[in-house]
């Protein structure tokens, strides 16, 4: 059984995670749907492509721009080309500041293992974002990409929150938010470093933009003496103008608002005469992959954006959760992104795990084609070693079905199968087997 | 000269759903076409294209495109089949020595009701029978070929249409999908009965037989009081 096929099974097997993965995802999709009709939406994805476009294609001189402008501002910027480097670093900045973290949400630290990583130097790193904490309490990985906890039902969060608490918090959302408020307050005014992860990096002023609704991000942005911000380097855009189209397309995608409760946008550390934010910021430039990837015919997919909005309409998403495709990034952009930032670790089955039904490319907010990216990376595997067995297979039947007369006999075979009801040893046959233990061949009438 | 009209029976309509042949020969004959069989033809190549296998989807595709060379319009009860050769052809044959052959036929190919309703104008057909039918939006038929409203025009000619909730979520074939993850794909099939079931509806019609055999194969199995039907044997039944 392949690794994807595992992970599913144990997805669906979980009755209670199964429906909650259902239900949210749709939830958001429905929201998303209702967002986008009141705007030009396309309009607004034309000119997203555009933009994202332009990001990748230009990205090393972005790049550059954008980093010049932080050190101007007094910014500290790394450019960590693998994950395990970005990881030493921020290891090695906080080991100069302390050992308590508080953390916004990011994927790109997931990427990188960041929290084991600081685990393992004795750094205590709480996730402040509630979906984000949910999950590390319950010693789990995030299941979307914008709803980590998406899998999780109140009830889930209670028995996860009431030991923590050490008393009964019952199943009310808003007792769990509160408890989850005053848990995380002491460690906001604590730590002496915050972590967050970046929307979009501005080149032209050299801006970190974060997006967000519970207001943690700007707190672990803002209130710790250190700020570490941690960015995929496909996250670059070229203009501060390009907000005005990025975040309702990212905002409308992801959870169906007009505009999220905060939107920060940070230019630098605290200077002289300012009285808030942080004495040190570091912004750490993630390449893990990216830049090899820009040099394929795949680079459209890091236009991406991180709306989730493609998993939220995923039909094979909604059964079996983001962890199911085996890394950080669940869903159609999982399936395209995670064989190609890590190739040759058993991940490049994913391509395969999509009925090619084509709804991911219809709410893309940047118009990612990833039904294209997804048979061209069946075609990669295809002509790899790992599709001998298929390749075999596709070749017996292209030589069968490019000639008429044996076309035409293995299809009236077939039908004489069909006419039995199935009720034949051709039935028995390996592949026809996986079809016919849940599904008839045609309907009993 | 009459126009040469084609009927591609598709693999699956040759191998288990015949009748959705015959039912789509029945409805053009209605509408004024005298559709040919398309003798040499054989399969679009889609399962080895979807697959990654190009040469073998080339190879297999050749010998459909050639036998469709003369035709004026190739008409195909199946959007997802209609969808890889007025679509994914021209690609599929870029720098082929079938290239131009390849454009040239692709857009003379037409789904079954894009065919009525869009070339002939040929909505109504049948008659009223007052049957209620919910549709289903196959994947490649909606959101590649992008018809929407073709089905639906001819489904409320001769049907109470009803709509069904999130019609246009995959029902989980996806070809070789359903075989490579089982588990997921009957998941599939299950929501879109469920689905069925919700909204009351007795009958599923869809245009593309990969849909019916799943939804169906599903629906047998778990004993769901649903019919699944193609278009064309609805339109069929009300002539």
């Amino acid at each position: 059984m392949s690794g994807f096929s595992r992970r599913a099974a144990a997805a669906l097997a979980d009755p209670v995670r199964h429906e909650n993965v259902r239900r949210f995802s749709e939830r958001a999709h429905d929201h998303r749907s209702a967002s986008v009709e009141r705007v030009d939406f396309e309009a607004l994805r034309d000119a997203g492509e555009r933009i994202r476009s332009q990001s990748v294609a230009e990205m090393p001189a972005l790049i550059d721009e954008f980093q010049a402008n932080l050190e101007r501002a007094g910014a500290i910027v790394h450019r960590a080309a693998t994950g395990a480097d970005a990881a030493a670093y921020v290891a090695e900045v906080v080991g100069r500041h302390g050992r308590e973290v508080i953390k916004g949400k990011s994927m790109a630290s997931e990427e990188i293992g960041l929290n084991e990583r600081l685990a393992a130097d004795g750094v205590d790193v709480v996730e402040t974002d509630l979906g984000e904490f949910i999950v590390q309490v319950a010693g789990e990985r995030p299941e979307h990409i914008i709803i980590p906890a998406i899998h999780k039902s109140r009830d889930d969060v209670r028995r996860l929150f009431e030991p923590l608490a050490g008393r009964p918090i019952g199943d009310e959302p808003a007792d769990l938010t509160d408890f989850a408020r005053a848990h995380l307050r002491e460690r906001f005014l604590r730590a002496p470093v915050g972590i967050t992860g970046v929307n979009f990096g501005v080149a032209e002023t050299g801006t970190v933009v974060l997006v967000e609704n519970e207001g943690n991000g700007r707190m672990c942005s803002g209130v710790p003496r250190v700020h570490i911000a941690v960015m995929g380097m496909e996250r670059v855009v070229p203009r501060l103008a390009d907000l005005a189209t990025l975040l309702p397309l990212l905002i409308r995608s992801g959870t169906g608002q007009k505009i999220t409760s905060y939107v920060s946008m940070i230019g630098g550390p605290r200077r002289g005469d300012e009285g808030d934010g942080p004495d040190e910021l570091h912004v750490v430039i993630l390449d893990n992959g990216r830049a090899r990837v820009r040099e394929t015919p795949y680079a459209s997919v890091l236009r991406c954006i991180r709306c989730g909005a493609c998993q939220n309409a995923c039909p094979v998403y909604r059964h079996v959760g983001g962890t199911a495709y085996g890394w950080v990034y669940g869903g159609p952009i999982g399936a395209v992104l995670s064989p190609l930032l890590r190739p040759g670790e058993g991940l490049d089955e994913l391509p395969q795990a999509s009925s090619l039904c084509a709804a991911c490319d219809d709410v893309c907010p940047v118009r990612i084609p990833l039904h294209d990216l997804l048979i061209g990376l069946r075609r990669d595997r295809a002509t790899a070693s790992a599709g001998a067995m298929e390749r075999l297979a596709f070749r017996l039947w292209s030589l069968a079905w490019s000639r008429p007369w044996l076309y035409r006999l293995s299809t009236r075979a077939a039908r004489a199968v069909v006419n039995t009801r199935g009720l034949t040893p051709v039935m028995q046959l390996p592949v026809i087997r996986r079809w016919a233990r849940t599904r008839d061949l045609v309907g009993k009438r | 000269m009459t126009a040469m009209i084609g009927l591609f029976p598709t693999c699956l309509g040759d191998a288990v759903h015949p009748r959705v042949v015959t039912d789509s020969a029945r409805v053009l004959r209605a509408a004024g076409v005298d559709p040919a069989p398309i003798p040499g033809a054989t399969c679009c190549g889609q399962p080895a294209w979807n697959a990654g296998f190009t040469r073998e989807a080339r190879r297999v595709a050749r010998r459909t495109l050639r036998a469709a060379a003369g035709l004026d319009a190739v008409v195909v009860p199946s959007g997802s089949c209609a969808a890889m050769m007025r679509l994914h052809w021209p690609q599929l044959f870029a720098g082929d020595r079938d290239a131009a052959l390849a454009a040239r036929v692709a857009p003379r190919v037409f789904e079954l009701s894009q065919y009525l309703v869009e070339e002939l104008g040929a909505a109504p057909i049948g008659s009223p029978t007052g049957r209620a039918v919910a549709y289903h939006d196959s994947c490649h038929m909606l959101r590649e070929l992008r018809l929407h409203d073709p089905p639906r025009v001819l489904l409320r000619g001769v049907a109470e249409l009803e709509e069904l909730p999130r019609s246009d979520r995959c029902c989980g074939f996806g070809g070789a999908f359903a075989v490579r993850y089982p588990d997921v794909s009957t998941a599939m099939a299950d929501d879109k009965l469920a689905t069925a079931r919700a909204a009351g509806a007795e009958t599923v019609v869809s245009a593309d037989p990969g849909c019916i055999m799943h939804i169906e194969g599903r629906a047998s199995r778990t004993g769901a009081a649903v019919r699944v039907v193609h278009l064309a044997s609805v339109l069929a039944e009300a002539l």
